[in-house]
């Protein structure tokens, strides 16, 4: 099962590779992250997509809550959480195609960032599953180049992590 | 926030000046290159610095120390090489919870990531094996980082916290404000336990009538010794410790059946399997201790009790956690208990004690048994600090002295370092002063740091190492004997060296025991002689490790001697 972890950290050097080494020495898998500053500039927030029962989840909540930087680790993918991700898929086009391809972002309410004599480059953001949908959909003409962020996510509501 | 005083210094100066601040009066390393300007402020400073031979051995010394004293152990080493030599030392501290705080040096802060000539990723490469570690970036923080690293260390789960120091910012002057508390967002033990959860404890204990309690280090480093036998005598229950927990209920206690796991005392497994309450404190249901996770204590109720919330069902599922302090703990929970109904269970288990006694037998006449040296040293010099070094010595030192007060067995249980016993018992000499202090070795442990000879003489730690010489890497052998068709590939060292001339040659005592009457009187000189010494004891050498239990079988699938 799939779990979201919002984990604050000091802002500072070297805090990213205390995570991600936690992980790999631990042996949990990844499926994504992605980490930025908050609104309080002194503290990041990494998002991880973390695979696992809950018995694996509670344990790397435990030893990410070890970490002398980690100051709260909260698991929001259980509760009612808006969760975006972002990707840029450069796909092949022509004079042929181009109209479809835009007729296709439209649905997605993706944006055209970039057109070029052979290629156009979609900006698309949403659940993991939009932007499944929409590669899946773009594959027929030739995805060139695909580049996607991990899953970023935040509570509904008025409540803060 | 900060304290009054304030004087211009330099960094390393700073350093020297917060190490004091600390109550820090020795330190353990060696210098080179890129730490030359903290050894230049150490050369006008008060505090005590034991030059060794090996940095990996200033780090065991610092461990020592620290367990010995319960102080927090501090040990030195330049950048590259000598940072890497420590990593065996600290690992070694972080997977038995000692605290100790490391100092490295470090290429100038221009020079790093340039592959410099020594340099060192060493916070990169101690990620996983300190519980913190600090890469100066700017002089001014050295008071702020030196005092979090103590804290850090010392409080809750004790551990390493290396700290590295840029040699360029060790020259930086500026004024020196020594921090008087710590704040750390991200850091806030527990020391307290939860009133409800002790509540529950207290329930458990009232409704069992075969507890046990499974003490481990966590006893030791909390300083619950006290706490631990006012629970076992006020319930009545017997106490069996883990190897980290030996030493913290005296080995003569009538409620004690020793150590259990893999080399335990029969009827300490048996307690377990048996028992329908678990109280486990300051322990953590380690593979050496539980074998076969599904087929261990399977009719018990356990309580944990750790500072480390991680540790609580991390193998083993728990029905009461509490997390907190053990001293702390113990402390609470012993107000809310009474007697359990647990007689006609302590008769049980003496009958085992009885049935089963831990044993050896002698296996041709005039031959030296390694544990016959062992009860002579337990009876030579009572109350001694025993360090060990990893293999059947270690084993042997845990199943036959017999400890009396608490951190008076030092090994190195989670990491299981050979190497580790010499450079810790000198370290533990220097911080105790007033105890004996003899490393239980084999032959093979000791060669890996017996460069300290040099140390020790040179510095007057008087020492005194018992070697229970049988010419193999025992341990390993004895595997080799029950589970690999005695094919003893690569575990004969025979012919070494002479330990006594090696002794000799760097200025120790060195002395020899050949027969079971040659061992207390070659001891008892070595103690006497309040020198460095090394005790050379040649013992059977095929003698096994019993009880045994093959890695992977639960705890109660027990081979002994006699069914071999």
């Amino acid at each position: 099962m799939k779990h979201t972890l919002a984990v604050l950290v000091e802002n500072k050097a070297g805090v990213l590779s205390r995570v991600s080494s936690l992980f790999s020495r631990r042996g949990y898998n990844i499926d994504s992250l992605a980490v930025g500053v908050t609104e309080d500039p002194d503290i990041s927030r990494i998002t991880i997509v973390v695979h696992g029962d809950d018995h694996v989840v509670e344990q790397v909540t435990k030893q990410l809550n070890k970490l002398i930087d980690v100051i709260k680790v909260s698991d929001i993918g259980g509760e009612e959480a808006v969760e975006r991700e972002l990707a840029l898929i450069k796909v092949a086009a022509d004079a042929n195609t181009r109209a479809e391809i835009i007729q296709i972002a439209n649905i997605f309410r993706a944006r055209i960032v970039d057109v070029a004599p052979k290629s156009m480059t979609v900006e698309i953001t949403g659940d993991e599953g939009k932007v499944q949908a929409i590669e899946k959909l773009l594959r027929q003409f030739g995805i060139k180049e695909l580049v996607r962020t991990g899953k970023i996510a935040i509570v509904r509501g008025s409540k803060k992590v | 926030m900060t304290t009054g005083s304030t004087e211009k210094v330099n960094g390393a100066r700073a350093v020297i000046k917060c190490l004091e601040k600390e109550g820090v009066d020795t330190l353990f390393g060696y210098p080179g290159g890129q730490i030359i300007p903290f050894y230049n402020e150490l050369y006008d400073s008060d505090l005590r610095h034991i030059l060794v031979r090996h940095e990996q051995a200033a780090a065991h010394a610092a461990d020592g120390y620290a367990r010995a004293t319960g102080k927090t152990g501090v040990c030195v080493s330049t950048s590259g090489p000598g940072a890497t030599n420590l990593v065996t030392g600290i690992a070694t501290a972080y997977m038995d919870s000692v605290p100790i705080v490391a100092l490295t040096g470090q290429v100038p802060k221009f020079l790093i990531g340039n592959d410099a000539f020594q340099e060192a990723d060493i916070t990169g490469i101690t990620l996983p094996i300190t519980k913190h570690n600090y890469l100066v970036q700017d002089a001014e923080e050295i008071p702020r980082i030196v005092k979090e690293a103590f804290h850090i260390a010392s409080t809750g789960r004790p551990g390493p916290v290396l700290i590295d120091l840029p040699k360029d910012i060790q020259n930086v002057e500026f004024d020196l404000h020594y921090p008087d508390k710590v704040e750390l967002r991200g850091y806030k033990p527990t020391f307290k336990g939860n009133t409800q959860q002790i509540k529950r404890a207290a329930e458990e204990i009232a409704k069992s009538c075969r507890p046990i309690i499974y003490a481990g280090g966590g006893v030791i480093s909390s300083n619950a010794s006290a706490e631990l036998v006012e629970l076992a005598e006020t319930i009545l229950a017997p106490v069996t410790t883990t190897l980290m927990g030996i030493s913290s209920i005296p080995t003569e206690h009538p409620l004690y059946v020793g150590m259990l796991g893999m080399h335990g005392c029969k009827y300490a497994n048996y307690a377990i399997q048996e028992s329908d309450l678990i109280i486990a404190v300051g322990a953590r249901f380690d593979d050496r201790v539980t074998g076969k996770l599904e087929s261990f204590a399977p009719n018990a109720r356990i309580i944990h009790i750790d500072v480390d919330p991680a540790e609580i069902s991390k193998n083993i599922k728990v029905h009461v956690p509490i997390v907190g302090d053990a001293k702390q703990v113990l402390k609470s929970l012993i107000k809310y208990i009474k007697r359990c109904n647990s007689a006609e269970w302590i008769e049980k288990i003496n009958q085992w004690k009885k049935e089963y006694p831990l044993g050896y037998s002698q296996m041709s006449p005039d031959v030296v048994m390694p544990q016959f040296v062992i009860e002579q040293i337990a009876e030579a010099c009572k109350d001694a600090i025993i360090v060990t070094e990893v293999g059947q010595h270690q084993m042997w030192a845990a199943q036959y002295f017999k400890y009396i007060t608490p951190r008076t067995f030092l090994t190195s249980g989670g990491l299981g370092t050979m190497g580790y016993g010499f450079p810790a018992a000198m370290g533990a000499k220097v911080g105790r002063p007033d105890k004996t202090v003899i490393n239980i070795s084999g032959d093979g442990s000791f060669q890996m740091n017996s460069q300290e000879l040099a140390t020790v003489v040179q510095n007057d730690i008087p020492v005194v190492t018992v070697i229970l010489n049988n010419g193999y890497l025992g341990m390993v052998r004895q595997w080799q004997e029950l589970f690999y068709d005695r094919r003893y590939s690569c575990t004969c060292i025979k012919g070494s060296v002479d330990f006594v001339k090696l002794a000799e040659a760097y200025g120790a005592l060195g002395l020899r025991a050949e027969k079971p009457s040659e061992v207390r009187p070659a001891i008892e000189e070595a103690v006497r002689s309040g020198r460095p010494a090394i005790v050379d004891v040649i013992v059977e050498c095929e003698a096994n490790v019993y009880p045994m239990v093959p890695a992977g079988a639960a705890i109660n699938e027990i081979l002994d001697q006699e069914e071999q």
